[in-house]
């Protein structure tokens, strides 16, 4: 019984992260890296996972952590796990996927500063066990995952002809070059983000906040309720 | 009940003068350009025309049918806006570039916005500037006469020497509808008598422009460069067609000079100091963006509020 109802709450965390508040197409947290790293599928993806494996350790320590760090020091204490793991993840890509390396470039230490990972060990991790925490780290970090290989995908594929730099299109067919240009990266994230709100607003019609509702409003579809949830 | 007895809340006074009507002069106005491109460079310039403007009005029909709102096509600014980007497009362009490009002006400049009034952009302006980013090799390729030739400005800017009489009659390479000055001076002078638009934008831009090019473009007050310059490129249409957009230019007087003398400096930027030679429509969609500021800079004062009388 009692593993049953983990198992619910840590299922109910990667549907949290992966679609309800997806950090990209309903947060819209860590931008920099969404709208300058997807110029290609294969970069999103591997920004993603990066962010990932940083998000789940960094959720992970603090979590194991909390009850340590004094709450007034907390922000920088978060800040040093952080940049500690995101130091390891640099030498690690610089060491076994250096071409990944030198595509992401600046990015990659600049997870330091994204404010999912930030976002999250201040809402979530800090006042959580370990394994929801986890779970936690792991649902935001494949919704951002998800969020970039999408806008990667589209505008690869419109800007580029090809996916996963599988060119499907003839050399001398001309694409939409601007797509793979910073302008691209705004149409995909807006157009993406409209049919998310789209989706989200057809499959739940409720007009209350509801028992899983989280504290976080800001990027609810559902934002007629919020006047009625003063909390 | 007659109208006279009916009580409603204001406006009362109406003008007989609707968007529709406005439009319909713009396009009559741009006639004399469109008609000159078609007969300087053959049927291209025509299909052009015409793929544009349909696929304009079409983009908005079917959009306005998906949403289910009211369908706003009788206006004809989805036909202004085709007409606009067709005169910008090089005479030997693929028919499919238009329709990309109209595609792009529709949605997700106009529409996306909230329609007529509501863009933020000119739309024939950005989808050209989609296009020219896109497809830069295809949107500067200028054949004319059979055999790519430069445009006057490239000419300018290389050194060589230009023939300021066939600029002004509009006997050069260039995109289809800007390379009479004459006809597009014509069809502002139809606009100007109706009323439509009003001096203010077209002068200040065009003599901001004009001290600009003699102050900074490194020939000196050397008339002939300088009228080159003025006849060359897309600055009159620009001038007079496109920075004059009502839902994209300022809505008072101050702030319409001001805007003109951005347009102007940006334009002279653009021509002299960028890596193309022809700045128009990046100068234009740029200025678009500042509307706001010099709106809110240039708001007048409410009466009794304060300040001058």
């Amino acid at each position: 019984m009692l593993v049953e109802v983990a198992m619910n709450k840590a299922g109910e965390r990667l549907y949290n992260g992966i679609i309800k508040e997806n950090p990209t197409l309903v947060l819209m947290l860590g931008m920099c890296p969404t709208l300058a790293v997807t110029t290609s599928a294969i970069n999103g993806v591997g920004m993603g996972l990066t962010t990932t494996v940083v998000l789940v350790m960094s959720n992970l320590l603090i979590s194991m952590l909390r009850k340590v760090i004094p709450d007034s020091v907390r922000i920088p204490a978060f800040i040093v796990i952080i940049a500690s793991f995101v130091t390891i993840v640099q030498l690690l890509l610089e060491a076994y996927i250096p071409s990944l390396y030198s595509a992401l470039g600046i990015y990659i230490p600049l997870i330091v500063v994204n404010c999912i990972i930030l976002g999250r060990a201040e809402a979530y991790a800090s006042k959580n066990s370990v394994i929801l925490s986890i779970f936690d780290g792991i649902g935001m970090g494949l919704g951002f995952t998800l969020g970039l290989t999408l806008i990667g995908m589209v505008r690869e594929i419109l800007g580029a002809g090809q996916i996963f730099g599988f060119k499907f299109i003839p050399e001398s067919v001309d694409t939409l070059t601007i797509f793979i240009l910073a302008p691209g990266a705004f149409f995909v994230l807006a157009v993406l983000t409209a049919i998310m709100n789209k989706i989200k607003s057809r499959a739940g019609k409720v007009t209350g906040p509801t028992a899983d509702c989280s504290e976080l409003c800001a990027g609810c579809p559902n934002k007629d309720c919020m006047g009625r949830s003063e909390r | 009940m007659s109208d006279l007895l009916n009580v409603s809340s204001g406006p009362h006074v109406r003008d007989k003068l609707t968007t529709g009507k406005i439009m319909g002069i713009v396009l009559l106005a741009l006639l004399p350009a469109t008609g000159y491109g078609i007969w300087h460079f053959g049927v291209n310039a025509a299909i052009l025309v015409v793929v544009s403007v349909l696929t304009c009005v079409l983009t908005e029909l079917i959009y306005e049918l998906i949403l289910k709102q009211p369908i706003t096509i009788s206006d004809l600014s989805a036909a202004v806006t085709g007409l606009l980007l067709a005169l910008n497009m090089p005479p030997t362009a693929a028919w499919w570039l238009p329709v990309i490009g109209g595609v792009f002006a529709i949605i997700f400049v106009k529409m996306l916005f909230g329609g007529l009034g509501q863009n933020f952009m000119n739309p024939a302006l950005a989808g050209r500037c989609f296009l020219v980013i896109c497809f830069t090799a295809r949107m500067t390729n200028f054949n004319y006469d059979g055999m790519t030739s430069a445009t006057p400005l490239a000419l300018l800017r290389a050194g060589s020497s230009v023939n300021i009489h066939d600029m002004v009659t509009g006997n050069i390479a260039g995109t289809v509808g800007e390379t009479s000055v004459v006809a597009i001076v014509l069809g502002a002078c139809i606009m100007l008598a109706l009323g439509i638009i009003d001096l203010k934008i077209p002068a200040s831009y065009i003599i901001s422009f004009f001290v600009f090019m003699g102050l900074f473009a490194g020939h000196g007050w050397d008339m002939n460069y300088l009228i080159a310059q003025l006849a060359g490129g897309g600055l009159m249409l620009g001038a007079f067609f496109m920075a004059t957009d009502y839902a994209t230019c300022p809505i008072t007087d101050k702030g319409k000079i001001l805007y003109g003398i951005a347009l102007g400096v940006m334009t002279g930027i653009f021509r002299c100091f960028s890596s193309s030679p022809e700045g128009v429509s990046f100068a234009i969609i740029f200025c678009n963006l500042l509307v706001p500021l010099i709106e809110k800079l240039t708001l007048p004062k409410c009466f009794g509020k304060g300040g001058e009388i």
